[in-house]
């Protein structure tokens, strides 16, 4: 199990961009009791067999790395769902319109829930994968009485850090201000 | 603190990359790669790429070294791996690089050009380099 939802949410949506996806869009909505993640990507899709190989520990494609046996991304997720009282769901398309929908969502009163962990290094991260996709990333809370809710797109970001061109936020500087702005959409 | 818009954003870089210097040009091709794979992430890689963001930004070299991530390098016993490819300097895949380290490595194998010798594991594992 990972440490923090954020890390495992980061490791799933990861899978996504492996996908072969150049659209990907990541809803995250949080309550005070609960979490949930909506991750749905226009990659290449999954046949029904592979998805049920998927949630196998020692399955992998072999294709990332031949000769190793082990794949743990969607363990992961379901191991940590089933155990906190959460729940997960994975659709998938691998004819036609190919994609894959993962959603999960978590209780946050299960003593044996992972703490949610960080917001904005993860989604920073997920914005930050070398080379061209769209990401449009949703993040809805209600907490304490307080709502937020917006809406960011990573082709939106680049253009505003001057990065259009190059398709990919490179150096240092440019991560440093997308955290910084980031950070900043997430407070009150 | 007022909400920043994309237009609040877009006048900060500007303002950032003016105060940069692109000071030496071959200088910029550091890349400091970090392994996000699962056992990455889990060995707590993200914090990591965030101590690398943060020291090269309050070094104000920001914009003189590109930070990439990549997939396992096949070492996860020794998660997080970074791989700092540089001029005039060895390809290097250091292991457990914890946020202290990651400042380490900025000061010394990027700006005094030291290794760090305890740190490194030289290259991927056997299984993940290309035949």
């Amino acid at each position: 199990m990972h440490y923090t939802l954020c890390d495992m949410f980061s490791d799933l949506t990861q899978n996504a961009l492996e996908a072969g996806a150049d659209d990907v869009a990541v809803r995250l909505t949080e309550t005070d009791g609960e979490v949930s993640l909506v991750i749905a990507d226009n990659g290449k899709g999954m046949t029904p067999d592979q998805l049920k190989r998927a949630i196998d520990p020692f399955w992998t494609d072999g294709i990332k790395h031949p000769g190793r046996k082990v794949g743990l991304g969607i363990p992961f997720l379901v191991q940590t769902a089933e155990s906190t009282g959460g729940s997960w769901n994975i659709e998938s398309r691998h004819e036609g319109k190919t994609g894959t929908t993962v959603s999960c969502r978590f209780d946050l009163t299960n003593i044996d829930t992972p703490p949610v962990g960080d917001v904005t290094g993860y989604f920073r991260q997920i914005l930050t994968f070398d080379g061209p996709y769209e990401m449009t990333i949703t993040h809805a809370a209600n907490r304490g009485g307080k709502r937020l809710e917006y809406t960011v797109r990573r082709s939106e970001l680049l253009d505003a850090l001057g990065l259009a061109e190059e398709g990919s936020f490179t150096d240092a500087s440019s991560l440093a201000l997308l955290g910084e702005y980031l950070k900043n959409l997430m407070e009150d | 603190m007022a909400k920043m818009s994309l237009e609040d954003l877009r006048k900060l870089r500007e303002a950032t990359q003016q105060q940069i210097k692109k000071r030496d040009t071959e200088g910029k091709t550091v890349q400091v790669i970090v392994g996000m794979g699962t056992c990455g992430i889990a060995a707590g890689a993200k914090d990591t790429l965030d101590a690398f963001v943060k020291a090269l930004d309050e070094k104000g070299m920001g914009g003189d070294v590109i930070i990439r991530q990549t997939g396992c390098m096949g070492l996860c016993q020794n998660e997080p791996t970074v791989e700092i490819v540089m001029k005039d300097m060895p390809n290097i895949i250091y292991g457990r690089v914890d946020a202290k380290i990651a400042k380490e490595i900025v000061e010394k194998h990027i700006i005094k050009r030291e290794l760090l010798n305890d740190q490194i594991l030289d290259r991927p594992a056997g299984d993940i380099l290309k035949k």
